[in-house]
């Protein structure tokens, strides 16, 4: 692991004065799939989130350190939070398309950076969603609600708004958890396919998720990282007592 | 003895609300019976179309106050609505919502002020600035749609933030995690996300705006004639059974009365739609 796509360094992150990240380090590697797991409540959502600045919305957030994007502080100044978040996209845990068609949702990400050309984003709004898998069950029907999408398609059309503005990281937290089973295995796929292009980083509670998606893991305690290796190792010669537990089962 | 307590409580109010929406009912009623007879022996079209009232000469034709109610209304819509629906977008996304929880239940309290005081202010203020600005009488139209403007504004702000607070926060931090601003995301999702419940704020605003009288009677002139500008002096609907009522007897009392159906049947059309509206957005809001 030479190369790194974000750079985490002594990050803390205090919600008022509830210290919520204690310095926390990390490398996200490019192109490959990191996984930040953890007991409930240890921070793993707020250290994704602090990756594109979603927690700036939060009122009495806090933060010290820096987050390295390809050696480029995010937290410097000197880049445009909206510009740091067309190059850093999220997903969220719930789906949660716009309440506009499905062809709107998509190049939704294409009129924000200010493309109107009909036919830039007719053709985009068919990559992105062949992308993300979901262009065979849309196609007769871009103009329909996006709500009216079973959950797993509304997830996946998430995906594919995203993939419109040509992210280099995709966050995602715990996309699958209000997904069935099979639904899930066709997100995972899905992730397997999209790291050839993108550096993913994504929170999950399942062990057996990150175990089977990801190349590198996180273990987060309390706010702080406490290990963090390939997730090979991590899960079969973890280094730290305390991750080993957390995998078996004997934290919550 | 706590349960008999309460139903009697409950039979009380169940009582007290029933006499009031009997009340309205019968009052429905009475409009109705004095003024149905008159609308269908002068045949709609005459009443409705024909542009000479003259009480007097036994003529009664409420084209002039149809079109002007409808000015006067229109105008008024075209100052409240922008207007009202910006500053209820301000409110929720730049304001802090401490400063919003004080401004929002103002605002409403502005409701409150007795039309009167409105007219008053018209009167004394607007009606000369714009009879020395325009020209004209300065009792007009314009002053009328101004005033009307303005006091529907409480109505079409209060509205219009509970429609955009109600749009899910995962909507804006969606738009957000794409690289939208805040002006983008207000204009592309918040907005579309509330139009039903701000198309209501709207719709009841215009009903306010077009059963409003004492403010009318005050800074419209009265004047029974088709207005040709914004500065001509002008009698709406409302105005003319109020300014009317208080000596008509016989047919030109019965006239008043089928104006005033005319008037009910309208607010009713308004107010359903505003209410199909608001049904719209929370079923929405479900799916
Ligand atoms: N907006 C907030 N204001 C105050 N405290 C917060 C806020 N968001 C999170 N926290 C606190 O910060 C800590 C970390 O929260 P976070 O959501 O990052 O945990 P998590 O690991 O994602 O948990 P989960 O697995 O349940 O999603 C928790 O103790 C939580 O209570
Ligand atoms: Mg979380």
């Amino acid at each position: 692991m030479t190369e790194t796509k974000i750079d985490i360094r002594e990050l803390n992150l205090w919600y008022g004065s509830f210290l919520a990240l204690k310095n926390v380090n990390l490398s996200v590697p490019p192109r490959l799939i990191t996984a930040l797991i953890g007991p409930s409540g240890c921070g793993k959502s707020t250290l994704l989130r602090a990756l594109n600045r979603m927690n700036d919305l939060i009122p009495g957030v806090r933060i010290t350190g820096t987050v390295l994007l390809d050696g480029e502080n995010i937290y410097g100044g000197a880049l445009r939070v909206d510009r740091l978040r067309k190059r850093v996209g999220m997903v969220f845990q719930r789906p949660n398309p716009f309440p506009l068609s499905i062809f709107d949702n998509v190049v939704y990400g294409l009129k924000v950076a200010g493309v109107h050309n009909r036919g830039i984003l007719r053709d985009t709004a068919e990559k992105c969603l062949r992308g993300a898998w979901l262009w065979d069950n849309v196609k007769d029907k871009l103009h329909h609600d996006a709500l009216e999408l079973p959950l797993d398609q509304q997830q996946r059309l998430c995906v594919a708004r995203l993939l419109a503005v040509e992210p280099e990281v995709i966050l995602m937290d715990e996309p699958c958890s209000a997904l069935d089973p099979i639904a899930t295995a066709k997100i995972e796929e899905l992730m397997a396919v999209l790291k050839k292009d993108y550096t993913i980083v994504i929170v999950t509670h399942n062990m057996q998720q990150a175990a089977r998606v990801s190349d590198f893991s996180g273990c987060m305690l309390l706010g702080e990282m406490i290990e963090f290796n390939d997730t090979q190792t991590m899960f079969t010669h973890p280094g730290d007592k305390r991750t080993e537990d957390y995998i078996t089962g004997r934290y919550g | 003895m706590i349960r008999i307590g309460e139903k009697t409580v409950q039979r009380l109010l169940m009582a007290a609300a029933f006499s009031a929406i009997g009340g309205l009912l019968l009052i429905a009623l009475f409009i109705f019976k004095e003024g149905l007879s008159f609308f269908i022996e002068t045949g709609f079209r005459r009443f409705l179309f024909a542009d000479v009232w003259d009480p007097q000469s036994g003529l009664y034709g409420i084209f002039p106050m149809l079109v002007a109610s409808l000015w006067v209304t229109l105008g008024a819509m075209l100052l409240g609505a922008p207007l009202g629906i910006s500053v209820a977008v301000f409110l929720v996304e730049f304001v802090p919502r401490s400063v919003m929880r004080v401004v929002k239940p103002t605002i409403e309290l502005l409701a409150g002020i007795p039309s009167v005081v409105y007219g008053f202010i018209g009167v004394m203020v607007l009606a000369p600035f714009i009879r020395s600005t325009f020209g004209g009488p300065g009792l007009s139209l314009l002053a009328a749609s101004f005033i009307l403007g303005v006091m529907i504004l409480p109505t079409i702000i209060s509205i219009s933030v509970d429609a955009i607070t109600a749009v899910p926060a995962s909507y804006r931090e969606g738009s957000f995690a794409l690289g939208a601003t805040r002006w983008q995301t207000v204009r592309m999702v918040v907005l579309k996300a509330a139009r039903s419940g701000i198309i209501a704020s709207v719709i009841l605003g215009m009903g306010r705006a077009v059963g409003e009288t004492m403010a009318v009677i005050m800074v419209a002139g009265n004047a029974v004639k088709i207005p040709h500008s914004a500065l001509d002096s002008v009698r709406t609907l409302t105005a003319n059974i109020a300014l009317e009522m208080g000596y008509a007897t016989g047919r030109h009392r019965e006239a008043l009365f089928a104006t005033g159906i005319v008037l009910f049947v309208v607010i009713m059309i308004l107010n359903t739609a505003a209410g199909v509206m608001v049904r719209k957005r929370v079923s929405g809001k479900k799916g």
